[in-house]
Protein backbone atom coordinates (compact mmCIF):
# COMPACT_ATOMS: atom_id res chain seq x y z
CA UNK A 1 0.00 0.00 0.00
CA UNK A 2 0.89 3.63 -0.28
CA UNK A 3 2.20 5.64 2.60
CA UNK A 4 -0.58 8.01 3.49
CA UNK A 5 0.74 11.20 2.00
CA UNK A 6 -0.14 13.03 -1.17
CA UNK A 7 1.93 13.01 -4.34
CA UNK A 8 3.94 16.13 -4.99
CA UNK A 9 2.22 18.23 -7.62
CA UNK A 10 3.50 17.47 -11.10
CA UNK A 11 5.94 20.11 -12.33
CA UNK A 12 4.26 20.67 -15.64
CA UNK A 13 7.00 23.06 -16.83
CA UNK A 14 9.48 20.21 -17.21
CA UNK A 15 7.07 18.25 -19.39
CA UNK A 16 6.28 18.79 -23.06
CA UNK A 17 3.62 21.28 -24.02
CA UNK A 18 0.39 19.61 -25.21
CA UNK A 19 0.02 21.78 -28.30
CA UNK A 20 3.03 22.12 -30.57
CA UNK A 21 2.43 23.35 -34.09
CA UNK A 22 5.43 21.58 -35.64
CA UNK A 23 4.19 18.24 -34.30
CA UNK A 24 1.05 18.24 -36.38
CA UNK A 25 -0.82 15.42 -34.67
CA UNK A 26 -0.65 17.30 -31.37
CA UNK A 27 -2.72 20.12 -32.87
CA UNK A 28 -6.10 18.28 -32.77
CA UNK A 29 -5.14 16.06 -29.84
CA UNK A 30 -4.19 18.64 -27.22
CA UNK A 31 -6.77 19.73 -24.65
CA UNK A 32 -7.46 23.44 -25.04
CA UNK A 33 -8.86 23.94 -21.54
CA UNK A 34 -6.75 23.87 -18.37
CA UNK A 35 -6.40 20.60 -16.48
CA UNK A 36 -8.34 20.32 -13.23
CA UNK A 37 -5.83 20.39 -10.38
CA UNK A 38 -6.35 19.06 -6.90
CA UNK A 39 -4.47 17.10 -4.27
CA UNK A 40 -4.01 13.44 -5.09
CA UNK A 41 -6.34 10.87 -3.50
CA UNK A 42 -6.14 7.13 -2.86
CA UNK A 43 -7.15 6.71 -6.50
CA UNK A 44 -3.81 8.13 -7.64
CA UNK A 45 -1.70 7.08 -4.65
CA UNK A 46 -2.36 3.38 -5.20
CA UNK A 47 -1.49 1.51 -8.35
CA UNK A 48 -0.99 -1.90 -9.92
CA UNK A 49 1.96 -3.98 -8.74
CA UNK A 50 3.66 -6.66 -10.78
CA UNK A 51 5.79 -9.44 -9.37
CA UNK A 52 8.86 -11.29 -10.57
CA UNK A 53 6.59 -14.14 -11.68
CA UNK A 54 5.54 -11.95 -14.60
CA UNK A 55 8.99 -11.68 -16.10
CA UNK A 56 9.98 -14.50 -18.45
CA UNK A 57 13.51 -15.71 -19.04
CA UNK A 58 14.08 -13.66 -22.21
CA UNK A 59 11.82 -10.67 -21.47
CA UNK A 60 14.74 -8.30 -20.80
CA UNK A 61 16.72 -9.30 -23.87
CA UNK A 62 15.26 -7.87 -27.07
CA UNK A 63 18.15 -9.34 -29.06
CA UNK A 64 16.77 -12.81 -28.64
CA UNK A 65 13.32 -12.66 -27.00
CA UNK A 66 11.38 -12.77 -30.27
CA UNK A 67 12.86 -16.17 -31.05
CA UNK A 68 12.99 -17.22 -27.39
CA UNK A 69 16.74 -17.59 -27.64
CA UNK A 70 16.91 -19.43 -30.96
CA UNK A 71 18.45 -16.64 -33.08
CA UNK A 72 19.81 -13.12 -32.69
CA UNK A 73 18.54 -9.82 -34.06
CA UNK A 74 20.67 -7.76 -36.45
CA UNK A 75 22.16 -4.53 -35.13
CA UNK A 76 24.61 -2.90 -32.80
CA UNK A 77 24.39 -4.78 -29.52
CA UNK A 78 23.72 -2.51 -26.54
CA UNK A 79 22.98 -2.79 -22.87
CA UNK A 80 20.77 -0.11 -21.34
CA UNK A 81 20.89 0.30 -17.61
CA UNK A 82 20.02 2.85 -14.97
CA UNK A 83 18.08 3.54 -11.87
CA UNK A 84 14.52 4.55 -11.10
CA UNK A 85 14.24 7.05 -8.25
CA UNK A 86 11.41 9.20 -6.98
CA UNK A 87 11.60 12.95 -6.44
CA UNK A 88 12.72 12.34 -2.86
CA UNK A 89 15.74 10.52 -4.36
CA UNK A 90 14.50 7.23 -2.98
CA UNK A 91 14.91 4.15 -5.19
CA UNK A 92 11.71 2.75 -6.66
CA UNK A 93 12.11 -1.02 -6.19
CA UNK A 94 10.31 -3.82 -8.06
CA UNK A 95 8.62 -1.57 -10.54
CA UNK A 96 7.77 -2.64 -14.07
CA UNK A 97 9.54 -1.06 -17.04
CA UNK A 98 8.33 -1.87 -20.55
CA UNK A 99 10.28 -0.89 -23.64
CA UNK A 100 9.55 -0.90 -27.35
CA UNK A 101 11.51 0.25 -30.35
CA UNK A 102 12.21 0.02 -34.07
CA UNK A 103 14.71 -2.49 -35.44
CA UNK A 104 18.22 -1.58 -36.62
CA UNK A 105 16.78 -0.36 -39.93
CA UNK A 106 14.23 1.93 -38.30
CA UNK A 107 11.21 -0.33 -38.91
CA UNK A 108 8.63 -1.29 -36.29
CA UNK A 109 6.94 -4.65 -36.18
CA UNK A 110 3.47 -3.11 -36.23
CA UNK A 111 0.57 -3.53 -38.63
CA UNK A 112 0.55 0.25 -39.15
CA UNK A 113 4.24 0.71 -39.97
CA UNK A 114 4.64 0.75 -43.76
CA UNK A 115 8.22 2.06 -43.99
CA UNK A 116 10.10 -0.02 -46.59
CA UNK A 117 13.10 -0.79 -44.38
CA UNK A 118 12.85 -4.56 -43.90
CA UNK A 119 11.57 -6.35 -40.85
CA UNK A 120 14.16 -8.43 -39.03
CA UNK A 121 12.77 -11.96 -38.70
CA UNK A 122 14.55 -12.26 -35.36
CA UNK A 123 13.41 -8.99 -33.80
CA UNK A 124 10.02 -8.28 -32.21
CA UNK A 125 10.76 -4.93 -30.63
CA UNK A 126 9.40 -5.12 -27.10
CA UNK A 127 10.66 -6.21 -23.73
CA UNK A 128 10.17 -5.68 -20.04
CA UNK A 129 12.02 -5.85 -16.75
CA UNK A 130 11.58 -5.02 -13.07
CA UNK A 131 13.84 -2.76 -11.05
CA UNK A 132 15.68 -4.52 -8.22
CA UNK A 133 15.36 -3.61 -4.55
CA UNK A 134 17.65 -0.60 -5.11
CA UNK A 135 15.81 0.67 -8.16
CA UNK A 136 18.35 -0.62 -10.71
CA UNK A 137 17.30 -2.10 -14.02
CA UNK A 138 18.96 -3.27 -17.22
CA UNK A 139 18.11 -4.84 -20.52
CA UNK A 140 19.87 -5.89 -23.70
CA UNK A 141 18.80 -4.77 -27.14
CA UNK A 142 20.08 -3.54 -30.48
CA UNK A 143 20.41 0.15 -31.21
CA UNK A 144 17.25 1.18 -33.09
CA UNK A 145 17.61 2.96 -36.42
CA UNK A 146 16.36 6.48 -37.09
CA UNK A 147 13.22 6.53 -39.20
CA UNK A 148 11.26 8.97 -41.35
CA UNK A 149 7.70 9.84 -40.42
CA UNK A 150 4.90 11.75 -42.09
CA UNK A 151 4.76 15.18 -40.45
CA UNK A 152 6.47 17.94 -42.38
CA UNK A 153 8.09 17.00 -45.67
CA UNK A 154 11.29 15.49 -44.33
CA UNK A 155 11.06 14.68 -40.64
CA UNK A 156 13.10 11.91 -39.06
CA UNK A 157 12.87 10.51 -35.57
CA UNK A 158 16.22 10.33 -33.82
CA UNK A 159 17.19 6.88 -32.60
CA UNK A 160 15.06 6.24 -29.53
CA UNK A 161 13.66 3.60 -27.21
CA UNK A 162 10.13 4.04 -25.82
CA UNK A 163 9.86 3.55 -22.05
CA UNK A 164 6.77 2.87 -19.95
CA UNK A 165 7.25 2.98 -16.17
CA UNK A 166 4.63 2.19 -13.55
CA UNK A 167 6.00 3.27 -10.17
CA UNK A 168 3.84 2.25 -7.23
CA UNK A 169 1.00 4.71 -7.71
CA UNK A 170 -1.25 5.27 -10.72
CA UNK A 171 -0.38 8.97 -10.44
CA UNK A 172 3.30 8.13 -11.02
CA UNK A 173 2.61 6.51 -14.36
CA UNK A 174 5.03 7.77 -17.00
CA UNK A 175 5.68 7.08 -20.67
CA UNK A 176 8.74 8.65 -22.25
CA UNK A 177 11.57 8.06 -24.73
CA UNK A 178 15.30 7.58 -24.38
CA UNK A 179 17.59 9.20 -26.96
CA UNK A 180 21.24 8.51 -27.68
CA UNK A 181 24.18 10.80 -27.02
CA UNK A 182 25.49 12.49 -30.13
CA UNK A 183 22.53 11.88 -32.42
CA UNK A 184 22.27 14.98 -34.66
CA UNK A 185 18.57 14.29 -35.31
CA UNK A 186 17.59 15.16 -31.73
CA UNK A 187 17.98 18.87 -32.49
CA UNK A 188 15.77 18.58 -35.57
CA UNK A 189 12.93 16.53 -34.11
CA UNK A 190 9.62 18.28 -33.42
CA UNK A 191 8.60 15.57 -30.96
CA UNK A 192 11.76 16.08 -28.89
CA UNK A 193 11.12 19.83 -29.18
CA UNK A 194 7.73 19.53 -27.46
CA UNK A 195 9.92 19.67 -24.32
CA UNK A 196 10.67 23.34 -24.44
CA UNK A 197 13.48 23.51 -21.90
CA UNK A 198 16.63 22.13 -23.44
CA UNK A 199 17.97 21.20 -20.02
CA UNK A 200 14.94 18.95 -19.54
CA UNK A 201 15.23 17.35 -22.99
CA UNK A 202 18.88 16.62 -22.21
CA UNK A 203 17.70 14.41 -19.35
CA UNK A 204 16.27 12.03 -21.97
CA UNK A 205 19.62 11.68 -23.76
CA UNK A 206 21.48 8.62 -22.52
CA UNK A 207 25.28 8.93 -22.43
CA UNK A 208 27.55 6.23 -23.74
CA UNK A 209 28.86 4.38 -20.69
CA UNK A 210 32.07 2.81 -21.88
CA UNK A 211 33.05 1.62 -18.40
CA UNK A 212 29.99 -0.58 -18.28
CA UNK A 213 30.38 -1.79 -21.85
CA UNK A 214 31.89 -5.19 -22.50
CA UNK A 215 34.72 -5.68 -24.97
CA UNK A 216 33.88 -7.72 -28.08
CA UNK A 217 30.25 -7.84 -26.95
CA UNK A 218 28.15 -4.70 -26.32
CA UNK A 219 28.19 -0.95 -25.67
CA UNK A 220 26.35 0.35 -22.61
CA UNK A 221 24.14 3.40 -22.27
CA UNK A 222 22.96 4.74 -18.93
CA UNK A 223 19.42 6.05 -18.52
CA UNK A 224 18.18 7.15 -15.10
CA UNK A 225 14.51 7.87 -14.52
CA UNK A 226 12.77 9.97 -11.86
CA UNK A 227 9.12 9.40 -10.97
CA UNK A 228 6.88 11.67 -8.92
CA UNK A 229 7.45 11.49 -5.18
CA UNK A 230 5.18 11.77 -2.15
CA UNK A 231 5.17 14.86 -0.02
CA UNK A 232 7.06 14.27 3.19
CA UNK A 233 4.93 15.34 6.10
CA UNK A 234 4.31 14.44 9.69
CA UNK A 235 1.07 16.41 9.88
CA UNK A 236 -1.46 14.33 8.00
CA UNK A 237 -3.83 14.01 10.97
CA UNK A 238 -5.05 17.59 10.79
CA UNK A 239 -8.69 18.48 10.15
CA UNK A 240 -9.77 19.06 6.55
CA UNK A 241 -9.15 22.67 5.58
CA UNK A 242 -7.21 23.57 8.72
CA UNK B 1 23.33 30.71 -0.55
CA UNK B 2 20.80 28.42 1.09
CA UNK B 3 20.78 24.74 1.84
CA UNK B 4 19.94 22.56 -1.14
CA UNK B 5 16.45 21.02 -1.11
CA UNK B 6 17.64 17.66 -2.42
CA UNK B 7 14.47 17.22 -4.40
CA UNK B 8 14.78 15.63 -7.81
CA UNK B 9 12.59 16.52 -10.76
CA UNK B 10 10.37 14.05 -12.56
CA UNK B 11 11.65 12.77 -15.90
CA UNK B 12 9.86 14.57 -18.75
CA UNK B 13 7.19 12.66 -20.65
CA UNK B 14 7.20 12.01 -24.40
CA UNK B 15 4.39 10.83 -26.60
CA UNK B 16 3.70 7.09 -26.58
CA UNK B 17 3.57 7.35 -30.39
CA UNK B 18 1.62 5.34 -32.97
CA UNK B 19 3.32 2.07 -32.06
CA UNK B 20 2.53 2.11 -28.33
CA UNK B 21 0.75 -1.22 -28.78
CA UNK B 22 4.04 -3.04 -29.46
CA UNK B 23 5.20 -2.27 -25.95
CA UNK B 24 1.91 -2.33 -24.08
CA UNK B 25 -0.48 -4.60 -25.99
CA UNK B 26 1.86 -6.54 -28.30
CA UNK B 27 -0.72 -8.94 -29.67
CA UNK B 28 -2.76 -5.94 -30.91
CA UNK B 29 0.27 -4.85 -32.95
CA UNK B 30 0.75 -8.36 -34.32
CA UNK B 31 3.74 -9.12 -32.09
CA UNK B 32 3.07 -12.56 -30.64
CA UNK B 33 5.23 -15.10 -28.91
CA UNK B 34 7.30 -12.94 -26.56
CA UNK B 35 4.89 -12.97 -23.61
CA UNK B 36 2.30 -15.65 -22.82
CA UNK B 37 -0.36 -12.91 -22.91
CA UNK B 38 -0.69 -9.13 -22.94
CA UNK B 39 -0.50 -7.37 -19.59
CA UNK B 40 -3.76 -6.09 -18.12
CA UNK B 41 -6.14 -8.05 -20.36
CA UNK B 42 -8.79 -7.90 -17.63
CA UNK B 43 -9.11 -6.11 -14.28
CA UNK B 44 -11.24 -8.92 -12.85
CA UNK B 45 -11.10 -12.68 -12.43
CA UNK B 46 -13.78 -15.32 -12.17
CA UNK B 47 -15.47 -15.01 -8.78
CA UNK B 48 -14.99 -11.26 -8.36
CA UNK B 49 -17.60 -9.57 -6.17
CA UNK B 50 -19.84 -6.89 -7.60
CA UNK B 51 -21.87 -6.07 -10.68
CA UNK B 52 -20.12 -6.87 -13.95
CA UNK B 53 -20.42 -3.95 -16.33
CA UNK B 54 -19.29 -3.03 -19.82
CA UNK B 55 -18.22 0.46 -20.79
CA UNK B 56 -17.90 1.30 -24.47
CA UNK B 57 -16.82 4.55 -26.05
CA UNK B 58 -14.43 6.37 -28.31
CA UNK B 59 -11.74 8.99 -27.97
CA UNK B 60 -12.50 11.88 -30.30
CA UNK B 61 -9.90 14.38 -31.46
CA UNK B 62 -10.61 18.08 -32.01
CA UNK B 63 -12.10 17.42 -35.45
CA UNK B 64 -14.63 14.93 -34.09
CA UNK B 65 -12.76 11.92 -35.48
CA UNK B 66 -12.78 8.77 -33.35
CA UNK B 67 -9.10 8.00 -32.90
CA UNK B 68 -8.04 4.54 -34.07
CA UNK B 69 -4.72 4.45 -32.27
CA UNK B 70 -5.50 5.39 -28.64
CA UNK B 71 -4.31 3.09 -25.85
CA UNK B 72 -6.00 3.39 -22.48
CA UNK B 73 -5.37 2.16 -18.98
CA UNK B 74 -7.81 1.95 -16.11
CA UNK B 75 -7.30 1.59 -12.37
CA UNK B 76 -10.15 1.09 -9.95
CA UNK B 77 -11.29 -0.04 -6.53
CA UNK B 78 -13.29 -3.19 -5.80
CA UNK B 79 -17.02 -3.34 -5.06
CA UNK B 80 -16.40 -2.22 -1.48
CA UNK B 81 -14.27 0.73 -2.56
CA UNK B 82 -10.92 -0.80 -1.64
CA UNK B 83 -7.91 -0.69 -3.91
CA UNK B 84 -5.77 -3.79 -4.44
CA UNK B 85 -3.13 -3.77 -1.75
CA UNK B 86 -5.48 -2.23 0.82
CA UNK B 87 -6.46 -4.52 3.64
CA UNK B 88 -9.55 -6.60 2.89
CA UNK B 89 -9.53 -5.83 -0.85
CA UNK B 90 -11.11 -8.42 -3.18
CA UNK B 91 -8.30 -10.78 -4.30
CA UNK B 92 -10.17 -11.42 -7.56
CA UNK B 93 -9.75 -7.83 -8.70
CA UNK B 94 -6.40 -6.70 -10.09
CA UNK B 95 -7.98 -3.30 -10.72
CA UNK B 96 -5.79 -2.62 -13.77
CA UNK B 97 -6.82 -2.94 -17.40
CA UNK B 98 -5.40 -1.97 -20.76
CA UNK B 99 -7.60 -1.58 -23.78
CA UNK B 100 -7.23 0.01 -27.18
CA UNK B 101 -9.46 1.80 -29.63
CA UNK B 102 -10.43 -0.59 -32.41
CA UNK B 103 -8.30 -0.22 -35.56
CA UNK B 104 -11.36 0.09 -37.78
CA UNK B 105 -14.13 1.67 -35.70
CA UNK B 106 -12.18 3.54 -33.02
CA UNK B 107 -14.39 2.04 -30.33
CA UNK B 108 -13.04 0.65 -27.06
CA UNK B 109 -14.63 -1.71 -24.56
CA UNK B 110 -13.82 -2.05 -20.88
CA UNK B 111 -15.37 -5.02 -19.10
CA UNK B 112 -15.07 -4.80 -15.34
CA UNK B 113 -17.14 -4.48 -12.18
CA UNK B 114 -18.72 -1.33 -10.84
CA UNK B 115 -16.40 -0.03 -8.10
CA UNK B 116 -17.71 1.05 -4.70
CA UNK B 117 -17.34 4.53 -3.24
CA UNK B 118 -13.84 5.18 -1.97
CA UNK B 119 -13.18 6.77 1.39
CA UNK B 120 -10.14 8.94 0.99
CA UNK B 121 -7.44 9.93 3.45
CA UNK B 122 -9.11 12.52 5.68
CA UNK B 123 -12.46 10.68 5.53
CA UNK B 124 -14.07 12.29 2.48
CA UNK B 125 -16.05 9.91 0.28
CA UNK B 126 -15.60 9.81 -3.46
CA UNK B 127 -18.46 8.56 -5.64
CA UNK B 128 -17.74 5.29 -7.52
CA UNK B 129 -15.31 5.99 -10.32
CA UNK B 130 -12.70 4.39 -12.56
CA UNK B 131 -9.41 6.19 -13.14
CA UNK B 132 -8.34 6.34 -16.76
CA UNK B 133 -5.23 7.37 -18.63
CA UNK B 134 -5.14 7.94 -22.37
CA UNK B 135 -1.99 7.54 -24.44
CA UNK B 136 -1.58 8.06 -28.18
CA UNK B 137 0.44 9.66 -30.91
CA UNK B 138 0.03 13.43 -30.57
CA UNK B 139 -0.57 13.23 -26.81
CA UNK B 140 2.70 14.46 -25.35
CA UNK B 141 1.91 13.56 -21.76
CA UNK B 142 -0.66 10.92 -20.83
CA UNK B 143 -4.09 12.34 -20.07
CA UNK B 144 -5.67 11.42 -16.77
CA UNK B 145 -9.42 11.42 -16.23
CA UNK B 146 -12.18 9.55 -14.38
CA UNK B 147 -15.32 7.68 -15.34
CA UNK B 148 -18.26 8.23 -12.96
CA UNK B 149 -21.71 6.65 -13.41
CA UNK B 150 -25.01 8.38 -14.06
CA UNK B 151 -26.94 5.91 -11.88
CA UNK B 152 -24.87 6.71 -8.78
CA UNK B 153 -25.15 9.63 -6.38
CA UNK B 154 -22.38 11.94 -7.55
CA UNK B 155 -23.60 15.00 -5.65
CA UNK B 156 -21.04 14.82 -2.83
CA UNK B 157 -18.00 13.89 -4.86
CA UNK B 158 -15.10 16.24 -4.02
CA UNK B 159 -13.53 16.12 -7.47
CA UNK B 160 -16.75 16.73 -9.38
CA UNK B 161 -17.58 19.55 -6.93
CA UNK B 162 -14.40 21.30 -7.97
CA UNK B 163 -15.49 21.69 -11.58
CA UNK B 164 -16.62 25.28 -11.82
CA UNK B 165 -18.53 25.04 -15.10
CA UNK B 166 -21.31 22.60 -14.13
CA UNK B 167 -22.06 21.35 -17.67
CA UNK B 168 -18.50 20.04 -17.83
CA UNK B 169 -19.26 17.58 -15.02
CA UNK B 170 -21.21 15.56 -17.59
CA UNK B 171 -18.01 14.84 -19.50
CA UNK B 172 -16.93 12.56 -16.63
CA UNK B 173 -20.20 10.65 -16.30
CA UNK B 174 -20.87 7.40 -18.15
CA UNK B 175 -24.40 7.13 -19.56
CA UNK B 176 -26.36 4.02 -18.84
CA UNK B 177 -27.40 2.42 -22.15
CA UNK B 178 -28.68 -0.91 -20.89
CA UNK B 179 -28.50 -3.45 -18.14
CA UNK B 180 -24.92 -3.29 -16.92
CA UNK B 181 -23.78 -1.35 -19.95
CA UNK B 182 -22.56 2.21 -20.16
CA UNK B 183 -21.31 4.62 -22.78
CA UNK B 184 -18.35 6.91 -22.10
CA UNK B 185 -16.84 9.06 -24.84
CA UNK B 186 -13.78 11.23 -24.44
CA UNK B 187 -13.24 14.45 -26.34
CA UNK B 188 -9.69 15.73 -26.33
CA UNK B 189 -10.49 19.20 -27.54
CA UNK B 190 -13.26 21.60 -28.43
CA UNK B 191 -17.02 21.23 -27.85
CA UNK B 192 -17.67 18.98 -24.88
CA UNK B 193 -13.97 18.68 -24.08
CA UNK B 194 -13.45 16.07 -21.37
CA UNK B 195 -12.19 17.35 -18.02
CA UNK B 196 -8.61 16.11 -17.71
CA UNK B 197 -6.93 15.98 -14.36
CA UNK B 198 -3.70 17.11 -12.78
CA UNK B 199 -3.48 15.38 -9.42
FE1 LIG C 1 9.10 5.53 -32.03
Amino acid sequence: MTDSSALMARRREVHPVAYYEDYKTSVPRSPSLPLLSMESTFSEETGPRFGHGLIGKYDNNLICNYTQGAALAVGERIRVHGRVLDENARPVPNTLIEIWQANAGGRYRHVKDTYFAPLDPNFGGCGRTLTDENGFYEFMTIRPGAYPWPNRGNDWRPMHIHFSIFGHAFGQRLISQMYFQGDPLIDLCPIAATIQKRSQLDRLVAPLDLQNSRGMDYLAYKFDIVLRGSRQTMFENKMEGM
Amino acid sequence: MVQPLDILVETPSQTAGPYVHIGCIPSFAGVDGIYPEDLGLSPIEEGVKGEVITITGSVFDGTGWAMRDAMMESWQADAQGLYPGQEGADPKLSGFCRFAADKDSGEFTLRTIKPGSVTNRGGATMAPHINVMVFARGINIGLHTRIYFEDEDNSQDPLLARIEQRPRVDTLIAKKIGDGSYRFDLRLQGDGETVFLDL
